[in-house]
């Protein structure tokens, strides 16, 4: 169970004014169970090549296999595709529209030929999941805060039970609080279901902490691919292509510019407290 | 898929077309639209066709993107044609099948009433693909100016159209959007009976309406905290005023609409090239 992208490459509007070369040669295999974390800045064709991932956008050029099966294939099924690959877009929420939260979330499975108690029950339990209690699922989608209507749309993609969930900038325009909300409930859903997780963002601080691989990308293409650790080590590239890494990679840095012996391959506060704790006490 | 529609996007480029005053290029629409009503026979559609052609060419927009525009109206032609082709009455009959039959006077008007059609959209589509939605508007509310007068609220029609003409792409992408966020989650918009493919829509019309009402809302908002109170004593940034090229485009234009006329009068008066 994989997905496996060979030299895709993806021309938006060919042949116009308006032409552009959004994904370039892209090659890439994402084993399963794996936590990405797919990075770039805006326009760098991280929205297109997720599209690409469950066919809602066919590749120029180049081929794409998902569980070793070609999906340009004439006899592929692009529902099946979908329902293995969730795709939560950006602002999901704008998508709602049933009269209420349970209807909604039903929408995919019923689409995907569930019958009506089947549907609800796995609503319910993409609800649970995304933190949403039963008595939210008579309530109207659009009275509820900008959060949970955001783990409402999630739990829509969710209740399809797909075992790869790509999930496009879920925290956009969310406060601190809702982001690590969602951020840690991902995790959680990754760790108890064992499902692939793609996580698409322009922030290396949120994404550090929980991911176990990132792919930072480019002007349409894949520029570092690694343990975060390692593509942190770039920073000062990153920084050329308008990325940061996350804060403690800076300080670790630092430390080490100024003497220090000390392990900057860290992404997280509590490891960076380990890496200096291990240096003091060496010195 | 639904980036096909043309029609009143702009397509940036430079040329001549594109540089001419609004003004110039509305009355120039206006002026071509009547002279396609007052063509008469081939040699009205000939001039018509020249003078279409000179433009596309200045315009430096590729035909075929122009074309695409057309799609949208395929069906009105199609039903033109049709109903002119077997409906009107003439002196020949050159096709009879039960009923149906087509006549010289029905296959004549079917022909150039397709033309008409086909040359009013090229050519309103050669203004608003060579000419900003903000200018279009500009230029709108300038020509209109004396209208004022008459209390007709000139700049608050201006404003309208111009939203109405800036919210088109943004509610195609919206609806791009909107469609393959439902499409990830199972939604079928093209198989299955008309019933089904209007149910089919409610996932996407609904998402569709309510982020329209919220970017009006928004759009309103922004607007007032910039103390945007209608067109009274606003003054504009670029003024529109004319150039030498504009003075020789209108000069083209009224000399061109005068050659059309004076075919047209000619044709009927002569009874030439009638066909």
């Amino acid at each position: 169970m994989s997905i496996k992208v060979e030299n895709v490459n993806y021309t938006y509007a060919e042949g116009t004014a308006y032409e552009i070369h959004a994904l370039k040669d892209i090659n890439l295999e994402i084993p399963d169970g794996q936590f990405i974390g797919l990075i770039g800045h805006t326009g760098s064709g991280k929205s297109t090549l997720v599209q690409h991932l469950n066919g809602l956008v066919k590749a120029t050029s180049g081929k794409i296999y998902f569980n070793g099966k070609n999906i340009y294939g004439e006899k592929y099924s692009m529902k099946e595709l979908r329902s293995q690959v969730g795709l939560v877009f950006q602002y999901p929420e704008h998508q709602l529209f049933e009269i209420n939260v349970l209807s909604d979330v039903c929408f995919g499975p019923r689409n995907l030929g569930c019958s009506q108690e089947e549907a609800e029950k796995k609503a319910r339990e993409a609800l649970r999941m995304v933190g949403m209690g039963e008595e939210y699922e008579k309530r109207s989608p659009f009275e509820l805060s900008g959060g949970q209507k955001r783990r409402v749309a999630i739990a829509g993609v969710l209740a399809m039970d797909p075992q790869v969930l790509i999930l496009d900038e879920p925290t956009a325009g969310l406060d601190p609080k809702g982001r690590d909300e969602i951020l840690d409930q991902i995790e959680l859903l990754q760790k108890e279901r064992g499902i692939t997780v793609v996580l698409v963002s322009h922030s290396m601080e949120d994404v550090a902490r929980y991911v176990d691989r990132i792919i930072v990308m480019n002007h349409g293409e894949v520029r570092f691919d690694g343990a975060p650790g390692e593509v942190f080590r770039h920073y000062r590239e990153l920084e050329e292509i308008g990325l940061a890494a996350p804060q403690m990679t800076y300080l670790m840095q630092g430390l080490k510019d100024r003497g220090a012996d000390i392990d900057t391959d860290v992404t997280t506060i509590e490891e960076a407290a380990d890496a200096v704790m291990h240096w003091l006490k060496s010195e | 898929m639904i980036r096909d529609i043309t029609l009143g996007q702009y397509y940036p480029a430079k040329s001549t077309i594109h540089q001419l005053d609004p003004r110039v290029k509305l009355v120039t629409t206006v002026v071509f639209i009547i002279s396609l009503f007052i063509a008469k026979g081939i040699l009205g559609y000939a001039i018509a066709t020249v003078f279409l052609a000179m433009v596309i060419r200045m315009s430096k927009v590729p035909f075929g993107y122009m074309t695409k525009g057309l799609k949208a109206i395929l069906m009105i032609l199609m039903l033109t044609v049709i109903f002119n082709l077997f409906l009107i009455d003439g002196d020949i009959v050159l096709w009879r099948f039960g009923f149906l039959r087509i006549t010289d006077k029905g296959l004549r008007t079917a022909v150039f009433m397709a033309i008409r059609l086909i040359y009013l959209i090229l050519g309103s589509s050669i203004m608003t693909l060579t000419t900003t939605p903000n200018d279009l508007t500009d230029g709108l509310e300038k020509l209109l100016g004396p209208l004022k007068k008459l209390h007709v609220p000139v700049h608050e029609i201006a404003m309208m159209m111009s939203i109405a003409l800036r919210f088109i792409p943004i509610l195609l992408e919206e609806t791009d959007k909107i469609m393959k966020a439902q499409i990830a989650r199972g939604a079928d918009f093209e198989t299955g009976n008309l019933i089904q493919k209007a149910k089919a829509m409610v996932p996407l019309l609904v998402p569709l309406f309510i982020s329209a009402f919220r970017r009006a809302n928004d759009l309103a908002m922004a607007m007032e905290a910039r103390c945007y109170h209608g067109g009274d004593g606003r003054t504009k940034m670029k003024p529109l005023h004319y150039e030498h090229r504009d003075r020789v485009a209108y000069v083209v234009v009224w000399g061109y609409f005068l050659v059309m006329a004076v075919s047209a009068w000619a044709v009927s008066f002569y009874g030439i090239m009638m066909l």
